[in-house]
């Protein structure tokens, strides 16, 4: 099982739906030269046609990915999370609702991804995790991948699938190495991530970690090291926030009694709101504790390192969430 | 006029259709036959028909707020939408979207929109799938003078130049958004002189004459078709009633004049052609007659049929929201 970057599953995940599948197309903001990674040697291989540089008019090329995949496209489009709210008209009026408000007549199979820097200094204007919002606004499927595997395989459903979906690469992660299996190694020749299907990447029986994207790795690391001190922890990886795989979660919390979520997103109305509400909804009475959120602060971000550190969710701030779970 | 007859009784015919259906769904309004508003588009009837008569049922049209006359200018069932108004299980959206909402992807109708600006990168992205699908079906807009400020407007006229995309952005000037007249909110004469800085043609068209229109398009489409790129039209027309149903109510100032409105009024695009075919000696008293009573009696059928419709179920409630049925409802 070869070992390769995030985005370099991404990678492999554009260019075997598009050898598959010839209305797949991708098109954003130097695709062509591959600025941000993840089209890395596309154009060479599909050409201008189908990997295409666009203007810098989200509200344009977000409406006209739309509209071709009105009919019979299946647009991908590279953006950053900070540009996404120039397009916002797009992605609200038209993307999300034009499916229910015309009364189910046409299916929109475009897939959105949305590059997350965050953490590097990058200051207020490129430093957002958007997700949450798009949570709130429904008819888009939102997908938050946390290893190379699943950016991978949750790629690829994406580009399948027939209803927008907004794939959010966390850039804390796209220089990450992970396992992803040869295609020849499985069963049916491809890797598939199906929507909706949490994944568990350590069992435990204290304490249930619910982790997001960027989170993902970092609950692992916490739960290693809980081990070693005697604390046992779940982590649970939704791997899509729309649809939720709301069982996952109730069953591991039922097992634990306890559920910590770690969310990259802005504290205030973050997945870990959506999931710790859930949880207290529907699993009130298997909790021993109180649900601890460890999200981030709620500020903008600031540009400078000694600030910016104290913003987002870190192992330690897992841990100690963690141990006062456990009382 | 070398247009064949047939096609000069159906731009008349749509036009009556157009106007017939407002005048019932003015009349329902009044009465509270159906909730919210609706934005007549009584006296623009010339721009859409002239338009549509001049596309291909498989070619696209978009929309906007002022919805009723394009799906019905490109052969919109008038039962779907007066159900559709009335928010009925047998309307084109199941109720689901009401009267800005109209759409009928079965005839290239990709929806009216609801949000000023909104549709026109849609229908330039329909251009955009039909270039690279390599067919020859092109695409059309329609949007206001208010529209016409919108950044989403811009975009795509840009992005369909570059790119040479089969489109046809139709703006329908009626002067007026709302009640602020473009001509303190757009800065050059005319909203086709727009079109140098996308380097497309601009064509103002008298936007009261059906025939006009038809032959603008005609030109826009065949340019569209041969790979030869978008092109701006610019309908100069005008709004007979007031911005949305409803409206007039709660206005509070006068925006335009008696004597202009009325001037306008004189130039109504269905006596202006109703006239020539008379004229011109191409149509009879009896055939005009006869689309007038027929466009009545179809907009009375649609009037009852979306009376007698029946409202959506409770259960429909969470339908249509995905194309994966597999969805859970959190």
């Amino acid at each position: 099982m070869p070992e390769m970057m995030v985005m370099q599953a991404l990678n492999q995940a554009i260019a075997e739906e598009m050898r598959r599948d010839p209305k797949v197309f991708l098109m954003g903001e130097d695709v062509r030269a591959s600025v941000y990674g993840a089209s890395a040697n596309l154009s060479r291989e599909f050409g201008p046609d189908r990997i295409i540089d666009t203007p810098l008019s989200e509200n344009g090329f977000f409406g006209a990915a739309i509209g071709a995949s009105a009919v019979g496209m299946r647009p991908i489009v590279e953006t950053l999370t900070s540009f996404m709210w120039v397009g916002m008209d797009q992605l609200v009026s038209q993307a999300a609702k034009m499916r229910y408000m015309f009364g189910g007549q046409v299916n929109l199979p475009v897939v959105f991804r949305a590059v997350m820097y965050y953490g590097g200094g990058s200051a207020a204007h490129h430093s957002d995790r958007s997700y949450p919002l798009f949570m709130n606004i429904g008819g888009l499927k939102v997908i938050v991948p946390g290893t190379a595997r699943d950016a991978k395989g949750l790629l690829k459903t994406a580009i399948r699938d027939n209803d927008p979906v907004i794939c959010f690469e966390d850039g804390t992660l796209l220089g990450q190495r992970g396992f992803v299996p040869d295609n020849s190694e499985l069963p049916g020749g491809e890797l598939l991530v199906p929507f909706g299907k949490a994944a568990i990447h350590r069992q435990g029986t204290d304490c249930t970690v619910v982790a997001i994207a960027g989170c993902v790795g970092l609950a692992i690391q916490a739960a290693d090291e809980l081990q070693k001190e005697g604390i046992s922890v779940e982590v649970v990886d939704p791997r899509t926030l729309v649809p939720l795989d709301k069982t996952s979660i109730l069953e591991s919390v039922a097992k634990t009694g306890r559920c910590v979520i770690a969310d990259p997103a802005a504290k205030v109305c973050s997945a870990a709101s959506e999931i710790a509400s859930i949880v207290a909804e529907e699993a009130f009475w298997s909790l021993q504790a109180p649900i601890m959120k460890v999200a981030s602060e709620q500020v903008h971000i600031p540009f400078s390192q000694a600030l910016e550190k104290h913003v987002y969710p870190t192992k330690e701030k897992i841990m100690a969430a963690v141990k006062k779970t456990m009382g | 006029m070398n247009i064949p007859k047939d096609k000069l009784m159906l731009m008349l015919e749509r036009m009556w259709l157009i106007r017939n259906f407002e005048l019932k769904v003015i009349e329902a309004h009044k009465t509270g036959e159906f909730a919210g508003g609706a934005h007549p588009y009584i006296g623009e009837e010339a721009v859409a028909v002239g338009a549509c008569i001049a596309m291909r049922d498989t070619d696209y049209i978009a929309g906007n707020h002022r919805s009723h006359g394009h799906p019905i200018a490109k052969g919109a069932s008038l039962n779907k939408a007066m159900a559709e108004i009335f928010g009925r299980r047998d309307g084109y959206c199941k109720g689901k979207g009401g009267s800005m909402h109209l759409a009928d992807f079965s005839v290239g109708i990709l929806g009216e929109s609801g949000i000023v600006g909104s549709s026109v990168p849609i229908a330039t992205g329909a251009a955009l799938a039909s270039k690279l699908q390599k067919k020859d079906f092109v695409s059309a807009v329609f949007f206001g003078d208010g529209a016409s400020n919108q950044g989403a407007c811009h975009e795509s006229m840009n992005l369909a130049s570059v790119w040479k995309l089969p489109v046809i952005f139709i703006c329908e000037n009626n002067q007026y958004a709302v009640t602020t007249s473009y001509k303190s909110t757009v800065a050059v004469e005319h909203v086709s002189d727009r079109a140098s800085a996308y380097n497309m043609p601009g064509v103002l068209v008298d936007g009261q004459d059906c025939i006009a229109m038809y032959e603008a398009m005609t030109e826009a489409v065949r340019r569209a078709r041969a790979g030869e790129g978008p092109t701006l039209l610019e309908g100069l027309t005008y709004r007979f009633e007031e911005h949305s149903l409803g409206l007039g109510k709660i206005r509070r100032s006068e925006y335009r004049t008696e004597d202009e409105i009325n001037s306008w009024r004189k130039r109504d695009p269905i006596v202006i052609h109703e006239d020539r075919l008379l004229k011109s000696e191409i149509a009879s008293q009896a055939e005009v007659q006869h689309v007038r009573d027929h466009t009545e009696k179809l907009s009375m059928e649609a009037l009852e049929f979306a009376r007698k419709s029946p409202w959506p179920e409770v259960s429909e409630l969470f339908e249509d929201m995905w194309a994966d049925k597999t969805m859970p409802i959190p």
